[in-house]
């Protein structure tokens, strides 16, 4: 792959990036609610990422912007001009796709200037324009090429190239990396955010990809069930989480019942306050959500834990341990993990300032995304 | 590639006795095409030789040379192009963007309308006919061209069946909604990316309305407008070796705008190449 640094810097009129309001969306179809209310604003030249479950609503929310869908209700607002009702082919939106969308008749030159030919340019310049695009994304020497002459990552770079070629107000990313191999997944997750950075386009990237949205967004939106449950800076979203749906769904989180205990709960024995306080949270029996590097392990012959299973995964090592009906995992440094073999009784302790509390579920288990 | 080679190793590998009963069974398929093709060409070099021989059974050219001046041949002919043309203009018409629609908005509709496609199959001509002449206009039923419009029911479920898998070759939907984001309406989106992509399946669909109509006897015989086949039928009467001259002549020609049509992709293909080349 051509290095993003060698290529072109784009024109000076590339275009500043808009400022999106999602308010209050909300699509029905039968008696699914795809967005319930749904609302998200995104700022001039930020990249932000719709992360969560198949069937959250965030491909809905994401084609309602492009104007592939039309809102029940709710306002589509670009530079406080409202889109909703405005087709598709009218808004100036930059859309790569899941799956591969080069048009397979024209050639990749064709295909980077085809939104150029649609407004009317003169062949000359959109010719001119496409190169640029394709020197930008280090494509510049395929640009006679067929799509099905070329690889899966490249044709998604033609894909952003063609996006890109018509200035868009915003840059749409429908899951473009999902179909790739992990390696060139990386390379083209590095691409994307540099020419969007570069740029300084405002962009939505929908994907169900925890590490591709924290690597690679200012702001990650968490959706559920048509809403939105965080939205927020990748590290605030990891470190904490406002909901247990989002604590499960972003990173590992373990569940354990806790008992209340004035302004916290116990946990191992332990009183920890609670994020947010008690005073919110719900009457009835609850859980602690914790994650694996907020935990610390001690050896103790007489502790309630007893580990059951331990996961290299390079730098540190995984434990599971058994305590209290629920199974809880703990990273350690792999240079210490022969420490605790399977079988080892251990003494589990929290290090973190406080913990997330949810009600209780039936079963407590570990979730893993 | 990869496969022949495997093949191959395997042939060196595998003892004389299985290399001979891995023959036998090319002696079968090389029977089997030499029956198939005996049973249709047979009767073509049948018909053939006996368009070419004069009423003393021997070889002669009377029968092509007198075509032209035959009472009826040259409207009849006419009148059999202008069907099949119209008949292809208006197939196209309807089940291009019928076909596009339901692939679009309404996928479970592929069923129903996949069945509805069959029925002139499941009908047979002669009820669809008289159907179609009790229930026409009587102005309809004056012109020729109702003909054009059952034939376009008899050609749909060719014509759906081509078009349906063309379109299910390619990401439609994606395609569309691609070109709909960078500025494309929906009549460039149909022109410029979804046409070009569904060529062969045109292609196709446009051979077998082009080969039914031209062919076609039985409607055009009960609605009584003399088409090339009805005038053929009805001059076997007058003189049976001009009559089979003419339906060779007319098997050819079909050939001939077949292979006309399939070189006109195939140029598009070439220039499409070129261009590729630049």
């Amino acid at each position: 792959m051509t290095e993003l640094a060698s290529a072109p810097t784009p024109t000076a009129s590339a275009p500043a990036g808009s400022r999106v309001v999602l308010d209050s969306l909300t699509r029905v179809y039968g008696r699914t609610r795809a967005l319930d209310g749904f609302s998200l604003t995104i700022e001039p030249g930020e990249l932000v990422a719709l992360l969560g479950p198949s069937g959250c609503g965030k491909t809905t929310a994401l084609r309602c912007l492009a104007g592939f869908e039309v809102p029940d209700a709710g306002r589509v607002l670009v530079d406080g001009v409202d889109v909703a009702h405005v087709s598709a082919q009218k808004r100036d939106m930059g859309m790569v796709f899941q799956s591969y969308s080069l048009f397979p008749n024209m050639n990749v030159l064709n295909n980077v200037a085809f939104g150029l030919r649609m407004r009317g340019v003169h062949a000359a310049a959109r010719k001119a324009k496409a190169v640029e695009l394709l020197e930008l994304v280090g494509l510049a020497d395929q640009a006679a090429k067929y799509p099905h002459q070329m690889s899966g990552g490249q044709q998604q770079r033609v894909a952003l190239a063609r996006a890109l070629a018509i200035e868009p107000r915003v840059l749409l990313l429908d899951e473009p990396l999902s179909a790739l191999d992990a390696k060139v997944r990386l390379e083209l997750r590095e691409q994307i955010r540099a020419l969007q950075q570069r740029l300084a386009i405002t962009t939505v990237f929908v994907t169900h990809d925890q590490e591709e949205a924290l690597s690679m967004a200012d702001r990650v939106c968490v959706m559920s069930h048509g809403q939105a449950e965080q939205i927020a800076v990748p590290a605030v979203l990891y470190a904490q989480p406002s909901t247990a749906f989002v604590a499960e769904f972003v990173g590992v989180s373990s569940r354990v019942p806790v008992s209340r205990s004035g302004e916290g709960v116990v946990v191992f024995d332990a009183a920890v306050p609670v994020r947010g306080g008690i005073a919110g949270v719900p009457a009835g029996d609850l859980d602690a959500l914790l994650r694996p590097e907020d935990l610390v392990v001690d050896a103790d012959p007489a502790g309630l834990g007893v580990v059951t299973h331990v996961s290299f995964l390079g730098g540190t090592t995984r434990l599971h341990v058994g305590v209290a009906g629920a199974t809880v995992k703990v990273d350690v440094r792999s240079s210490e993990a022969h420490t605790w073999p399977p079988g080892e009784r251990v003494r589990l302790r929290v290090t973190s300032r406080d913990v997330l509390v949810s009600p209780r579920r039936t079963s407590a288990v570990a979730v893993e995304e | 590639m990869a496969s022949l080679t495997v093949e191959a190793l395997e042939d060196l590998a595998a003892d004389p006795a299985p290399r001979r009963r891995r023959r036998r069974p090319r002696v079968w398929r090389g029977l089997i095409l030499f029956a198939a093709a005996a049973y249709f060409i047979l009767p073509i070099f049948a018909a053939l030789r006996f368009a070419f021989q004069n009423d003393s059974n021997q070889f002669s050219l009377y029968a092509v040379r007198a075509i032209p001046s035959q009472v009826g041949f040259t409207a009849a002919f006419v009148l059999s192009l202008k069907l099949a043309f119209s008949t292809l203009v208006l197939t196209l018409l309807l089940m291009v963007p019928t076909t596009i629609y339901v692939h679009l908005r309404l996928p479970r509709m592929r069923r129903v309308l996949e069945f509805i496609t069959i029925l002139p199959i499941v009908i047979p001509p002669i009820v669809l006919i008289l159907g179609v002449l009790r229930a026409a206009p009587l102005w309809l039923k004056s012109s020729p061209y109702l003909l054009s419009l059952v034939y376009v029911v008899l050609s749909m479920p060719f014509v759906y069946r081509s078009i349906d898998s063309g379109l299910s070759a390619i990401d439609l939907r994606t395609l569309v909604e691609a070109s709909r984001s960078l500025g494309g309406n929906w009549v460039k989106t149909m022109w410029r990316v979804v046409m070009p992509n569904l060529r062969a399946g045109l292609l196709s669909a446009s051979v077998l309305t082009l080969a039914l109509v031209l062919g076609e006897f039985t409607m055009a015989s009960l609605d009584l407008w003399t088409t090339l086949p009805v005038w053929i039928a009805q001059f076997q009467q007058v003189d049976a070796h001009i009559a089979t001259a003419v339906a060779m002549l007319s098997l050819v020609g079909t050939w001939l705008l077949i292979t006309v049509i399939v070189s006109l992709d195939r140029s598009e293909s070439r220039r499409s190449r070129r261009r590729m080349g630049q």
